[in-house]
């Protein structure tokens, strides 16, 4: 795995490098889609998005130019962890307050959509939202983001065989949520 | 139902299905399904869940008001520097307590050390979560050692404390904003104590505090920036750094 070193206060900007405000513009969508899946709340991906900017900014000291989207998202799952946590040590004392927000409406939802896609979605995104966040994460770059293995381990920061095996168990937890798989193990 | 062989080839099927096999690996699953019913239905639930998700799942694109704000945002912050005084320190070290504010934490930013000490208490927080602690358990550091090389570009330096209270329960690798960190994990009694280390050139800086009921003390030293993170009392955790040190 490649070291990619700590921001250094007072460091130049490398003239060949992008620039911060390219790298994140560009890959904005791919960024809040990330944070949209992983804390399940608009409102939350929103604030998760802006702070892993303001973060960027911080650390762009370490971006040495390679792939702009995987570095980007990085962050975004990173704060996305955090926020998460902060979350959940707030659930603690608002019990029940995570639960009313997997039930906010999607509002990307368009009544153009058809009724049995409806339904496919509905039944497949909270069987997806009812997974681990690891498995989640792991489907979600992978299937929506289609990134590979090599992207997805170093966004969550894990090797590539356990992407590889949160993968296959994300996808036969939805298999069985399906009914298409077998119900061996 | 399945044998064992077909148990081993889950993997790279799905690894097939999902375009990473060179092409030799790949004639060895096609020649596997040409045999075997059982694995060529479980390829065509792969290829039809993956084509369902595809279909089926939203889009998520930023918002048209985000995409604005993160660009005003990001036209009034020109650079770290200048966007690290943009709240005063007092203000963002207020805000911190996770637990606390919720709604101010989700908007204002951490920064510098004081961003880094959020960072790695989340990472403790994050890898007391069940299986998350330990990529590789073992009170032996001439076995954890070794694991770190080939995973990292720097080796970081594994003590054997069990002597001195702080038995050494395994690693893992954890990921923190730019940079890939060690991390050891020793315990005292019921207590996990998460040390951190990566390489860094902030020779002779220092911090200690707690956040959110965790205690951390931070050093760097030959090279290497060190985050010790536990919900140990705050002078046995500097015992621990003592030791360490
Ligand atoms: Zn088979």
């Amino acid at each position: 795995m490649k070291w990619r070193g700590r921001p250094q206060p007072g460091r130049r900007e490398d003239a060949a490098r992008p620039e911060f405000e390219d790298v994140v513009l560009t890959h904005l969508d791919a960024a809040y889609g990330l944070a949209r899946w992983l804390v399940r709340d608009p409102n939350l991906a929103e604030d998760v998005v802006q702070e892993a900017v303001l973060r960027g900014i911080n650390y762009f000291a370490s971006f040495r130019g390679e792939d702009g989207r995987a570095w980007l998202m990085r962050i975004v799952r990173n704060t996305a962890y955090t926020m998460l946590a902060a979350r959940q040590q707030a659930g603690r004392i608002e019990a029940g307050d995570s639960d009313a927000v997997l039930d906010v409406p999607d509002p990307d939802d368009g009544p153009e959509l058809a009724l049995s896609r409806q339904d496919d979605a509905a039944r497949l995104e909270r069987a997806l939202a009812a997974l681990p966040i690891e498995l989640r994460e792991c489907l979600v770059l992978k299937e929506i983001e289609e990134l590979s293995y090599k992207e997805i381990a170093h966004i969550t920061g894990v090797p590539i065989g356990t992407v590889m095996s949160r993968l296959w168990r994300a996808r036969r937890a939805l298999m069985v949520a399906e009914g298409a798989a077998d119900d061996e193990q | 139902m399945s044998s064992n062989h077909c148990q081993e080839m889950r993997l790279l099927l799905q690894a097939d299905v999902d375009g990473e096999l060179q092409a030799a690996e790949a004639a060895r699953v096609a020649a596997h399904l040409d045999s075997c019913p059982d694995c060529s239905r479980l390829q065509q639930q792969l290829l039809a869940l993956s084509a369902t998700l595809r279909d089926t799942l939203p889009k998520h694109s930023a918002p048209e008001h985000l995409r604005q704000a993160v660009r005003a945002r990001l036209r009034g912050a020109p650079g770290r520097q200048a966007a690290a005084r943009r709240w005063p320190v007092g203000i963002a070290s207020a805000l911190v307590g996770i637990a606390a504010s919720l709604a101010l934490f989700a908007v204002l930013p951490m920064r510098g050390a004081d961003g880094m000490q959020d960072w790695v208490v989340a990472a403790h927080v994050r890898a007391l979560q069940p299986q998350h602690l330990l990529d590789v358990a073992s009170t032996d550091r001439h076995t954890v050692k070794p694991w770190f090389a080939g995973r990292l570009s720097f080796s970081p330096p594994v003590r054997d404390l069990a002597a001195d209270g702080f038995p050494l329960i395994g690693a893992r690798l954890d990921s923190l904003p730019g940079s890939e960190a060690a991390v050891l994990v020793y315990r005292r009694r019921e207590h996990v104590i998460n040390l951190f280390i990566w390489p860094a050139t902030a020779e002779g800086e220092t911090a200690e505090g707690s956040r959110d009921g965790y205690n951390f003390v931070h050093w760097a030293a030959d090279g290497m920036t060190f985050w010790a993170v536990s919900d140990l009392n705050a002078q046995e955790l500097l015992e621990f750094a003592g030791r360490v040190r």
